[in-house]
């Protein structure tokens, strides 16, 4: 709202530069979109089997979130490349093959690269496949947008998608088992058998959090917790007399 | 679709399209299934012979168990495994001459479903270690059979199986020497049978296990 009173710079500057300020604008709402207004995992709830199967400890949620966010990567790539040669009756098809691709590929690398890990998640990476929130984002976005963007959107949503596993996960392990980041060298190498953080030796965790209720609990407060910064937020906009008050920003002079 | 191209060319079209994309990701996928064969193969193993490290120690063997192994197909033997399929056994020898078995054994009574556990059992019969592979016990309760929660699993080390002590194979809620969890007897009631009765199974074949 201050830019508007202040003496545009706007009216100077050429058209070149407001598509560039356009294309910050855009990026700048695929960061937002991903990781919090439209969340995979909080708000669109998308992928919920994997989220709250694998969710029962940090490192697994890490490990899941990763091979996910690759995979999304991969697969709004792709598809962004494609999306003016397939038609729209083979679109759906095209997009799984890709996905079942990707899938294959990260799993096969995982079993390879991270054994251990890939033997505890298990039938969750090849899921993946299966996950709507990686045919969401094709279909929703990748196929109407060029690479630059599908290829953020498949971080942002990935790392939104991953960062609620994690949070998820840390917070199970947490409560259910009084550690962080236990097993946490199944991913980072010996180095990483120092990284659990206990919480006392004495605590004796509540099962309920580590059992698979925990996580629709969990997950069902983590929405919780978001609504309640989104509606504190909305508030904020609203005077202490509960008048509204005008939010849309002035129009630029031109 | 433009109004001048028939159905049937239509179809041609998608079909040829969408076999394209599939050839692709078939040559695509064949290519790195190539590139990670051996390094899975190596991680396979490397994870079993970490495994076997833990029940077994490498110090008593010189040969490659991997490569040294023998199928167990009598049923009279498999049944003291808890399986009907046949099961490997993993042969570790000194100077020639045998150290130790390995094998898998499924406690089929746990609380919830299948305990595979591996065995190592030395050449005079006593038990060289004991670990977990995969079990859906109750976690926090059943689970301490695991090693990285609870030491319980090491109590068979050194244990043999004879005529006289046969009674002490039990949890001590059932007279015999081994502690059961609070709140969790059927599970380590399970994991001694299971290996009680593998080491009735070696008893049982004797020395025919080396050959």
């Amino acid at each position: 709202m201050s830019e508007a009173i202040m003496p545009s710079a706007e009216a100077e500057q050429d058209s070149s530069a407001k598509a560039k300020s356009a294309h910050w604008q855009e990026y700048k709402k695929i960061v937002d979109n991903g990781l919090w207004q439209n969340n995979q995992a909080l708000v669109a709830l998308l992928g919920l089997c994997p989220l709250l199967a694998v969710s029962n400890n940090t490192v697994n949620g890490l490990g899941l979130g990763l091979a996910t966010l690759a995979v999304l990567m991969v697969s709004n790539a792709l598809v962004s490349l494609i999306r003016n040669h397939v038609s729209d009756e083979i679109r759906i098809p095209v997009f799984i093959a890709i996905i079942a691709t990707a899938v294959t590929i990260i799993d096969l690398l995982m079993n390879a690269y991270f054994h251990t890990l890939h033997g505890i998640l298990g039938i969750f990476i090849p899921l993946i496949v299966t996950n709507c929130a990686i045919l969401g984002r094709a279909e929703a976005y990748a196929s109407k947008q060029p690479l630059d963007r599908a290829l953020l959107d498949g971080f942002f949503m990935g790392l939104g998608f991953m960062l609620v596993l994690v949070i998820l996960g840390a917070l199970r392990e947490l409560i259910g088992n009084g550690t962080l980041f236990d097993q946490a060298y199944l991913m980072f190498g010996e180095a990483a058998r120092s990284w659990t953080i206990h919480l006392g030796d004495d605590y004796q965790g509540v099962l309920l959090a580590i059992l698979p209720p925990g996580a629709f609990i969990g997950l069902g407060l983590l929405i919780a917790f978001k609504n309640m910064l989104d509606a504190k937020k909305a508030a904020k906009r609203i005077n202490p007399l509960g008048i509204q008050v005008a939010v849309t920003p002035m129009s630029q002079p031109k | 679709m433009s109004s001048n191209l028939s159905l049937w060319q239509v179809m041609a079209r998608s079909a040829g399209k969408l076999s394209v994309f599939v050839g692709l990701s078939v040559v695509l996928l064949l290519a790195v299934k190539q590139l990670t064969d051996s390094p899975i193969a190596d991680a396979e193993r490397t994870t079993l012979l970490n495994t076997f490290n833990q029940v077994l120690p490498p110090e008593l063997y010189d040969n490659d168990p991997l490569k040294d192994t023998l199928q167990i197909t009598d049923p009279s033997l498999l049944v003291q495994l808890g399986t009907l399929s046949p099961v490997t056994v993993y042969r570790a020898r000194k100077n020639g001459q045998p150290a130790g078995l390995l094998l898998t054994s499924i406690a089929p009574n746990g609380y919830s479903g299948n305990i595979t556990l591996l065995v190592g059992v030395l050449a005079d019969g006593r038990v060289s270690g004991v670990r977990v592979l995969k079990h859906q016990e109750t976690p926090g309760l059943g689970d301490k059979i695991e090693i990285h929660k609870s030491p319980w699993i090491l109590e068979f080390n050194g244990r043999n199986l004879r005529d006289d002590n046969v009674p002490r194979w039990a949890v001590k809620k059932d007279g015999g020497d081994f502690d059961q969890f609070t709140g969790a007897t059927i599970t380590p009631r399970a994991v001694v049978q299971a290996v009680k009765k593998t080491l009735a199974m070696i008893n049982q074949a004797g020395g025919s296990l080396y050959e």
